[in-house]
């Protein structure tokens, strides 16, 4: 009898038409497997939308929603007002919507649905770029990355802003539980959801997503990127609930950022420099997240 | 049946309580918000049970009713202007899902320049959006109406979203005595049950999803033919509504003294009960004068508007909007639907009524009589009642 360490049971068909290698097709997988049948789907418009294959097919086995690119928080706000008007008490209403999706145009029904303490999971799958129109600048796209809008042809018209932070965003709106997920740790990725489902009220789930179109690299380095993400402490692993941080994966060694920059093409344009500088930023957001783990404790939602 | 007396946005709440509406997501906007302020009265002093969610946003009213409704629960929402506009992506949405939502509207002109006043320029904009559009000329009109709205989005043969249309102050916030049916009677008109179309967790299915060109163009066709076959269910609810509570009101499109009218003069709103006085005074002066109200605009009264024109001159039309076409949107569907009609009657338009202008009955007295004179080649627009003729209006520093 083989052993799993994540539920067994497969609620996404295989047979959809996701890139091979794509991280949001592990993530829609991993999550469905820690919430089980019972759950309700909402997909606006992004890579999965269309990966989950033409109507009437579908890749996934619970009822799914398709809807508008900015509505994902007023969607699953929908969802459970209709299931708690007609009395289903035992269902899971989740979004799963991209990082443009969710950061850019869709913050503002994100934003409601949170400060409304919706009874619902919203799911950020983050490839860090809008991928379904062809590789464009969101605004979780990282500094100094190269995509279609950011063309990186010359000094400066890479990405210069740097990555939004959506769980300081959702935090800072009092939510009851937020976590960091990376495709390249299961076992954490599952037990974060499973944990999120126990909860009332909103949740947030943001998914360290590697895609190999959009990042430039080959499929089958997929898993050794998400888990280079998390090493290098570029995506660091943490929950927040209650307002307490807690990080969930502290890299003994961290491995240095090069590492995990070099392997892809949309930054191969990098300079020493740059890349050096992208270190320093990296090592002080991971200083200030210990920072926060230890303030939170006592001081819960301590960034107000 | 209990006479209450109220405005037509308080019309509005007492519907959607009427209907039992499960779902109700609101944002508020002038001169919709006594709507709003309302259910939220009925909600909490328990008399409504409704999930009422206060969204960031109409844009987000307009989703948690898509969503609620793909589950099956009823909801109900309403805005004006501006929240419309921006409302009008997910509009597609409620209507390619066959979304029975039931949407009060309080015509409001669209800015810029700021207005609050009446016009139909934000409900005539969504016009191709596949909502079903009554307009109503009064309070009683209002309640009884989003009531056969429910039961008309919800036929199973239609499953289209419904807009109810007030116009902003002259209906919306003007009192007026309302009958309020008896609940057990409203329960059994449109009775409460979820259709089998809806998401359900025993049967998974997925709503939405994309289509190639191999099968979207069917898909629409499926969605127009329930807008046609619409026609007829309207008018079903309105007949069936008029037995069980005895008002209905004359279908798509109510006629007023045009048997044997030589010119009939099309309304749209609250200028039609201006305008029946109106058609009076001058039959008492020996002018045959009627009036058609296009009480519904989305499907439109295509056969109705080509049996009127059979016997008359000239149809005048009076629209509160302005679309930037050749003339008026109503004016141009008219015209478009009379085309292929074998008795063309002279036509002309009536620009008038924008951004809450009174439309008074010397108004409508000066459009009947110009529409009495009209010969053929005359101009066919006109925007009627300009305070400066354009040729005095200067750019001043
Ligand atoms: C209102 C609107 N604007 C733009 C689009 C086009 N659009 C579809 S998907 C998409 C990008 C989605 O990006 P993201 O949310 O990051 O998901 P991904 O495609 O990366 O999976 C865009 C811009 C749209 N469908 N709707
Ligand atoms: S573009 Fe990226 S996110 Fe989209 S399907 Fe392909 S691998 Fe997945
Ligand atoms: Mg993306």
């Amino acid at each position: 009898m083989p052993r799993f360490s994540i539920p067994e049971q497969e609620l996404v068909y295989s047979g959809h038409v996701a890139c091979p290698g794509c991280g949001g097709g592990l993530a829609i997988r991993y999550m469905l497997k820690a919430l089980g049948p019972r759950t309700i789907v909402s997909i606006p418009a992004c890579c999965w939308a269309i990966t989950s294959g033409p109507f009437p097919r579908t890749a996934l086995k619970v009822p799914t929603l398709d809807t508008a690119f900015e509505t994902t928080g007023a969607s699953i706000s929908g969802l459970r007002a209709a299931l708690d008007a007609l009395g289903m008490k035992d269902i899971t209403v989740v979004g799963y919507a991209g990082d443009g999706g969710t950061a850019d145009i869709g913050i503002q029904a994100l934003s409601g649905m949170i400060e409304r303490n919706t009874d619902a999971i919203y799911f950020m799958y983050d490839n860090e770029a809008y991928m379904n129109t062809g590789i464009q600048r969101s605004s979780a796209t990282p500094f100094g990355a190269w995509t279609t809008t950011t063309p990186a042809d010359m000094d400066g018209t890479w990405k210069t802003e740097p990555k939004k932070s959506m769980m300081a965003i959702v935090v800072a709106h009092k939510i009851p539980y937020a976590a960091t997920v990376s495709i390249g740790f299961p076992e954490d990725f599952v037990r974060k959801v499973e944990r999120a489902k126990s909860i009332k009220g909103s949740r947030f789930i943001h998914a360290f997503c590697p895609c190999p179109p959009g990042w430039k690299y080959s499929p089958e380095n997929t898993i050794k990127l998400a888990k280079l993400g998390v090493n290098t402490n570029v995506f660091p692993l943490y929950e927040v609930e209650n307002g307490v941080y807690k990080i969930t994966m502290k890299p003994s060694k961290p491995r240095p950022v090069k590492e995990y920059l070099g392997t892809q093409g949309r930054f191969k344009h990098l300079t020493d420099e740059m890349i050096a500088q992208i270190q320093e930023r990296t090592d002080k957001t991971w200083n200030n997240l210990l920072a926060l783990e230890g303030f939170s404790k006592e001081h819960p939602y301590c960034g107000l | 049946m209990a006479k209450v007396v109220m405005t037509g946005n308080y019309a509005q709440s007492y519907a959607s309580k009427l209907a039992r509406a499960q779902v109700v997501a609101a944002y508020p906007i002038t001169p919709q918000t006594s709507i709003v302020e309302k259910i939220a009265d009925f909600v909490s002093s328990g008399e409504m049970e409704t999930q009422f969610i206060k969204v960031e946003s109409e844009h987000s009213a307009m989703q948690v009713c898509i969503s609620a409704a793909a589950l099956g629960a009823r909801s109900y929402t309403a805005t004006s202007s501006q929240g419309l506009l921006l409302m009008h992506e997910l509009l597609f949405w409620a209507a390619g899902q066959r979304a029975p939502i039931i949407m009060g509207i309080i015509n409001r002109a669209v800015a810029p320049p700021w207005s609050i006043w009446t016009d139909h320029t934000d409900s005539m904009a969504q016009r191709d959006t596949g909502w079903i559009q009554y307009y109503c000329e009064s309070n009683q009109e209002v309640l009884d109406t989003v009531l056969q709205a429910y039961k008309v989005a919800e036929d199973p043969e239609i499953r289209l979203p419904v807009m109810v249309m007030e116009d902003a102050f002259y209906l919306s916030h003007t009192i007026e005595a309302v009958d309020v049916p008896p609940q057990g009677a409203v329960d059994a008109y449109i009775p409460l049950k979820r259709s089998p179309w809806v998401l359900d967790i025993e049967k998974p299915t997925r709503m939405g999803s994309f289509m190639g060109p191999d099968i979207y163009m069917e898909y629409r066709y499926i969605v127009a033919k329930a807008m046609q076959e619409s026609r007829k269910v309207i008018v079903e609810a309105d007949e069936d509504y008029g037995r069980r509570f005895g008002r209905s009101y004359g279908g798509l499109l109510p006629t007023y003294r045009c048997d044997d009218a030589d010119v009939v003069l099309l309304t749209i709103g609250t200028a039609s009960c201006t305008a029946k006085e109106v058609v009076d005074e001058l039959r008492k002066e020996g002018k045959k004068v009627g009036l058609a109200r296009m009480r519904v605009f989305r499907p439109f009264p295509e056969e109705e508007i080509a049996r009127l024109a059979s016997s008359v001159r000239a149809i005048g039309v009076v629209d509160r909007s302005w679309g930037f076409g050749y003339a008026g949107t109503m004016f141009t569907e008219v015209a478009g639907a009379l085309y292929k009609s074998k008795s063309k009657p002279l036509m002309k338009d009536y620009i008038t009524g924008i951004g809450g202008r009174d439309i008074t009955p010397q108004v409508l007295r000066g459009i009947y009589l110009d529409l009495l004179k009209v010969r053929e080649g005359d101009e066919e627009m006109e925007w009627w009642g300009l305070r400066r003729p354009e040729k005095e209006v200067k750019h001043n520093a």
